[in-house]
């Protein structure tokens, strides 16, 4: 039902690094439990609304005034790797094969 | 004075109101216990106990919280390997409130990471024992909350519910578990799995517990735009009868799958009901059954887009590897993310990728408008709608972690109600096999007031006694 191949590319779209046995032990119980879910598509839905939340979410607005924030110590105190002020990542490097 | 550690949260804060009580001592002997504790229901335990009013609301009687709540300067983990060591520099508005209301912070639970589990058995810090059977699962994902106060390690805790987890493992240890309706508890700081489900309510040792600490729990939240203001005061509960009650057992959540042990309770408390005052007629919620699979593609997708932020750049994990960024992420996630997150996030980007979206997560987000009207309509006609929390009694640790579906059905009764929202509380009710059983009671949103009420009059009617699993 989800193959290697799907899995090797959800995996891309999610940042996994999968090491190969994990790749056909996750297409496996993926599809095990696909199997169960797709028993939704036994049901008229046609003319049925989704539901998002179940409030109803509008954005609200407050008034733009400066309230108090995290300082950049605080903001940068958990980071793995930090340089001038900012948080330190490895190079882009190569793009996504 | 008899005992401290065997008050109720509510009766402790009394005692110490009244002067028999000293809340530091009663601090001290709590962090005492928690800190010798063989379940692995605690991640992090208190080393002080800080100064409080005893004029407060809680007085002063400390509380355990799921390890998930953002707690300022404490260990905040979420039972992940990811988050090891991630200290916040803030506390969750829930968290904030109980201090505000006199309750010091104990400690924080073990839990499923990222709330994905029923046993407990996916923390990246080793499974929780059961207090009743230490050969057992607490359930999930809040069993560190759960153990903690059936053993009582902890007066009361504070959980988080997406799909059952308050009300299963609160069930499997034999105590009192609410999830309150979406919206009434803030979720600022409550580190992310299904934002349109997740709700954080009380794990307690009795129903009057619980309605006190959800007193101090619910409000509205500016830095929570989901969150509204409760309508009602939440007084403690005092009903002793049930008159003119109408409880709706719905015949899809009632019977298939349901171990004997459990039906056998169920009945038990159900013909309680009725002495108590109250009517009980068959009702159906044709969409339940679906509702596993709605949850299972509604819930890994949100899960999927919130994990997104676990990338090694701002806190937690970071593993590098030999060609740059994308490599840096791939493998922090790769190392950082326990089986069952993995899993999940990769069911919910599956669902949520191109040509698979409206299939699956359209589809869920229908079945999540069929389940809402299915007890919009029960409850035309019944005040509350009543169930066995959990199919079967705490199973043993392993039993089920071979066969994800397997884990999920233990959600089966539970994983309808936060689809539609609603608030629902699981009281002990009988053992089985030695074991505790729990009684789930569903209601329209909102309704928590009258909710604990019914489950006090039940709770004095059944006479559950969880002594056995402190001793």
């Amino acid at each position: 039902m989800i193959d290697r191949a799907q899995v090797e590319h959800v995996a891309r779209l999610a940042r996994l690094a999968l090491d190969e046995s994990e790749k056909d032990e996750m297409a496996r119980e993926l599809s095990g439990v696909l199997e169960h879910i797709e028993k939704i598509s036994e049901l008229d839905l046609a003319d049925v609304p989704p539901t998002s939340h179940v409030v109803d979410v509008t954005t609200p607005l407050r008034a733009d005034e400066p309230t108090a924030c995290l300082t950049r110590e605080q903001a940068l105190d958990q980071a793995p790797a930090t340089q001038d002020g900012g948080f330190l990542v490895p190079s882009p490097g190569a793009a996504p094969a | 004075m008899s005992d401290p550690l065997e008050l109720t949260g509510a009766q402790a804060a009394a005692a110490i109101r009244a002067g028999d009580l000293d809340a530091r001592e009663l601090f001290e002997a709590y962090r005492a216990r928690a800190a010798a504790e063989e379940l692995n229901a605690f991640t992090w335990v208190g080393d002080e106990a800080p100064a409080t009013d005893p004029d407060a609301p809680l007085a002063g009687v400390p509380f355990a919280a799921k390890d998930l709540f953002c707690t300022e300067g404490v260990p905040s983990q979420a039972g992940s390997r990811i988050l090891e060591g991630y200290r916040p520099p803030y506390s969750a508005t829930v968290v904030r409130h109980l201090q505000e209301a006199g309750a010091p912070l104990l400690g924080k639970t073990n839990q499923d990471e990222f709330a994905m589990g029923s046993s407990t058995e996916n923390s990246g810090y080793g499974p929780t024992l059961n207090p009743w059977d230490r050969t057992r699962v607490p359930g999930g994902s809040s069993g560190g909350s759960a153990a903690a106060v059936a053993a009582g390690l902890a007066p009361w805790a504070i959980g988080t519910d997406t799909g059952g987890s308050i009300r299963q493992p609160a069930a499997l240890c034999g105590i009192v578990g609410l999830k309150p309706t979406y919206g009434a508890v803030s979720r600022y700081g409550m580190i992310a799995f299904a934002s349109s489900l997740d709700q954080a309510g009380p794990l307690t040792r009795d129903v009057t517990d619980a309605a006190l600490l959800l007193r101090h729990m619910v409000g509205q939240d500016p830095n929570d735009s989901t969150s509204l203001p409760f309508p009602d005061p939440i007084a403690l509960p005092t009903a002793e009868r049930l008159d003119g009650l109408r409880l709706g057992v719905p015949s899809e959540l009632s019977s298939d799958g349901i171990a004997p042990g459990v039906r056998e309770a169920f009945a038990k408390t159900v013909a309680l009901a009725e002495e108590l005052g109250a009517s009980v007629d068959e009702t159906t919620l044709p969409h339940a059954p679906h509702a596993l699979a709605a949850y299972y593609l509604i819930a890994p997708a949100e899960a999927s887009a919130n994990l997104a932020r676990y990338d090694g750049v701002r806190y937690g994990l970071r593993v590098n590897g030999d060609d740059g960024l994308l490599e840096m992420y791939t493998r922090t996630r790769a190392q950082g993310f326990g089986a069952e997150v993995k899993r999940r996030i990769m069911l919910g980007t599956y669902a949520l990728s191109e040509g698979y979206y409206d299939a699956y997560y359209g589809s869920a987000q229908k079945v999540r408008t069929k389940i809402a009207d299915d007890f919009r309509e029960a409850f035309d006609r019944f005040d509350f709608v009543i169930t066995p929390t959990s199919p079967t009694v705490a199973f043993t640790l392993g039993e089920k972690t071979d066969d994800p579906w397997a884990m999920y059905l233990n959600d089966y009764c539970t994983v309808p109600v936060p689809l539609a929202g609603l608030p629902a509380i699981s009281i002990p009710n009988g053992l089985s096999e030695g074991l505790p059983v729990g009684f789930h009671v569903i209601g329209p949103a909102f309704s928590e007031p009258r909710l604990l009420d019914a489950a006090y009059a039940l709770e004095q009617a059944i006479g559950f006694d969880g002594a056995e699993a402190r001793a």
